[in-house]
């Protein structure tokens, strides 16, 4: 099977927030960076785990500048075959996306693979783009997945239960968490990705529509207030005239 | 006051996370290459799933956590910069101390027990070793599939090894091994131990003694107060056969023990580094948390002269250990100048470790933070590898010329 795995670079889990002074974009110093954790955790490691049993390949896919090189060799290092860094700078989900299905689209992936979101801008949207693109099926939110030849069936975490599906290949997946568990690359893998293949494709042009105006942060928490269990009153209060809830 | 008595249980319920960040404060990852920051990464994250949730119970109880002799040969902590044919990881002497700094970022005897299994058991036998011993030891010490300690150390002889009186005796096909080693890290678990004895001439030989050869015992010691989730033991051996193939052909003299102590000595400089980094990095995050006197006590400047004074010294430090690296990968780095880093960083994580127990107040005694158990680890640290003092005399008797030993 030919496996194709879409990640992305985010700011580290504990890294505090700042923007630029005219608010239009991250303010990227001090950031350290990491591997999307639902592509990295769940998409990679599933992939992975296929090509394990039942051989062929996974090639992973960036789109980003030169410094996103660390994060894909990362994930050469936890056991994807070769890389693939589409040299653009990641403006909107569409212009991604069309990138990503620019390249894929003559190369035969089995399943192309996504997390179901990256923890920074959280816009779950790459993923089902790239399957318009590519007119391929789409599953999102998949927390478990078997195959049976070319058959896939898939589980997906619902507003109080779980839906199954069955989907031939080839199709697009966005993984969430239960699909895989985190693999920690080990020095041999890290010294082997030194030798496995990274290949830098051109970007294509495409129009984009979208533009980022501004961010905001959201507003500071206040104090906690600790309410005296006897004190009814007085929580019914607050509740009512300052949190607005009642 | 009800609002601070929930702040407090909340800084008390976070305590227990493993919420560290690295400190680069001179953008010395600037200096590094991609597979060192990939390693780094990497043990870190081996680390804060598999060390920090257990490790202040292992520390509390005096145990070791041994399942995690496998795990670190299943990361590669073990002999990460021998070759790759022997199983090693093929990565230079600043990946190696890399990652003995994100171990004792953990804890100092989880990484006690991956210094003494790469550079103590696996570098004498890869550098001093016959073809037949590297091919059988090698590999299965790689993986942890075999453990090793290190017997130098002897009841009645510490600073000053060429004293030693373990001794070897000719008996044929051969050697009859007597004497006792004191002091030896995994010694309880290992499956081997590689010894230095004095053969009939007196000359100081190394020697491959496997655990079930008869005559050959380890037990533990028992009541330390430092490095407490490393086991410790002794060896001893009565009139233990040992066949000559079992010892190491190509180096006689104390300079065989010696250089391994400096591979060893080499990667505690980074080690400590880890230990003071996560002493720091506590000590920071409770000074914005902490209140008293309505501010948070980072906002006092005698806090902030503490504070200020450990990132300096930590930053100088890895200075001292980047450069350093730098020059062991350039075969360079003398042995006196492994002495100077090793003092330097381990007094450094030392004295960082005594001034972040101060900033936690109170709760810098507990087990709720890791800082006091680092401060405890360290005294060993400062101690093994060639104590405070004896590195020093290193460093005057290089400078000076004079040996003041004796
Ligand atoms: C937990 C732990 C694990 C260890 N693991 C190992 C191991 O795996 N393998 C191994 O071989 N050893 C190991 N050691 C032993 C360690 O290396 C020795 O403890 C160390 O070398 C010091 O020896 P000593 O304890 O006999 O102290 P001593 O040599 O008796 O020193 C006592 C004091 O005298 C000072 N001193 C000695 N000589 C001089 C001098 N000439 N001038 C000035 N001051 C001097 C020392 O600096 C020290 O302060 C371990 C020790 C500990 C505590």
């Amino acid at each position: 099977m030919k496996l194709l795995v879409c990640v992305s670079k985010t700011p580290d889990t504990t890294t505090k927030i700042k923007f630029t002074s005219d608010n239009s974009e991250l303010d990227t110093n001090g950031v350290q960076y990491i591997m999307n954790p639902y592509d990295e955790w769940y998409a990679l490691v599933r992939a992975l785990e296929l090509k394990e049993a039942q051989g062929g390949s996974v090639t992973i896919l960036n789109v980003g500048p030169a410094e996103n090189d660390t994060v894909i060799r990362k994930g050469l290092a936890i056991g994807a075959d070769e890389a693939v860094r589409i040299n653009a700078d990641p403006q909107s989900s569409l212009n991604v996306a069309k990138q990503i299905a620019e390249y894929a689209k003559g190369e035969g992936f089995d399943i192309v693979f996504f997390g179901k979101e990256t923890i920074d801008y959280n816009g779950s949207e790459v993923s089902a783009m790239v399957a318009e693109l590519l007119d391929m099926p789409f599953i999102s939110y998949a927390s478990h997945m078997e195959m049976d030849g070319n058959n896939a069936t898939i589980k997906r975490d619902i507003e109080g239960g779980v839906e199954t599906l069955s989907v031939d290949t080839p199709f697009v997946i966005s993984a969430a968490k239960g699909l895989a568990e985190q693999r920690i690359p080990n020095m041999r893998g890290i010294m082997m990705a030194k030798r496995k293949p990274l290949k830098v494709v051109p970007a294509a042009t495409f129009d984009d529509p979208v533009a980022t105006v501004s961010y905001e942060l959201p507003p500071e928490k206040g104090q906690v207030k600790l309410i005296d269990p006897e004190n009814m009153d007085e929580l019914v209060r607050l509740l009512h005239e300052e949190a607005k809830v009642i | 006051m009800h609002a601070n008595g929930a702040k407090q249980a909340e800084i008390k319920k976070k305590a227990k996370e493993d919420r560290f960040q690295y400190h680069d404060y001179y953008q010395i990852d600037d200096l590094l290459q991609e597979d060192h920051l990939l390693a780094r990464e990497a043990v870190r994250a081996w680390v804060k799933q598999e060390v920090s949730p257990i490790i202040e119970e292992y520390a509390d109880k005096a145990q070791c956590p041994t399942h995690l002799f496998k795990q670190l040969g299943e990361i590669g902590a073990y002999g990460p910069s021998l070759p790759e044919t022997y199983g090693g990881g093929g990565m230079d002497e600043i990946a190696y101390g890399i990652i003995m700094q994100e171990l004792e970022r953990g804890d100092s005897g989880i990484r006690s027990m991956a210094s003494v299994q790469g550079s103590l058991v696996m570098y004498p036998i890869y550098r001093f070793g016959s073809e037949e011993q590297k091919r059988k030891y090698l590999p299965k010490l790689a993986t942890g599939d075999l453990i090793g300690c290190f017997g130098l150390t002897e009841p009645d002889h510490g600073s000053n090894p060429s004293g030693m009186v373990t001794n070897i005796k000719d008996d044929g096909d051969a050697y009859i091994l007597n004497g006792a080693k004191m002091w030896i890290t995994n010694s309880p678990m290992a499956d081997i131990a590689v010894v230095w004895a004095k053969d009939e001439e007196g000359i100081v030989r190394g020697l491959i003694v496997e655990k079930d050869m008869k005559g050959f015992s380890a037990p533990e010691i028992h009541g330390k107060w430092s490095l407490r989730a490393s086991i410790t033991g002794e060896l001893v051996f009565e009139d233990v056969r040992v066949p000559k193939s079992q010892v190491l052909p190509n180096v006689q003299g104390l300079k065989g023990p010696l250089s391994c102590l400096s591979k060893a000595r080499y990667g505690i400089a980074w080690g400590a580094i880890g230990a003071a980094l996560d002493c720091y990095d506590s000590a920071l995050r409770y000074s914005q948390e902490r209140i008293q006197f309505d501010r948070p006590i980072g906002g006092f400047q005698l806090t902030q002269k503490k504070l200020a004074e450990m990132i300096t010294e930590i930053t100088k430090a890895q200075l001292l250990a980047w450069r350093l690296g730098t020059l062991a990968n350039e075969g360079k780095a003398s042995p006196a100048q492994i002495s100077m880093a090793k003092r330097n960083n381990v007094h450094m994580a030392l004295e960082v470790a005594r001034e972040a127990r101060q900033i936690h107040g109170g709760m810098g005694i507990t087990n709720e933070y890791p800082v006091m158990r680092h401060m405890m680890n360290l005294e060993t640290v400062l101690t093994y590898e060639g104590t405070h003092d004896i590195h020093l005399l290193i460093t005057g008797m290089d400078v000076t010329g004079l040996n003041a030993f004796k």
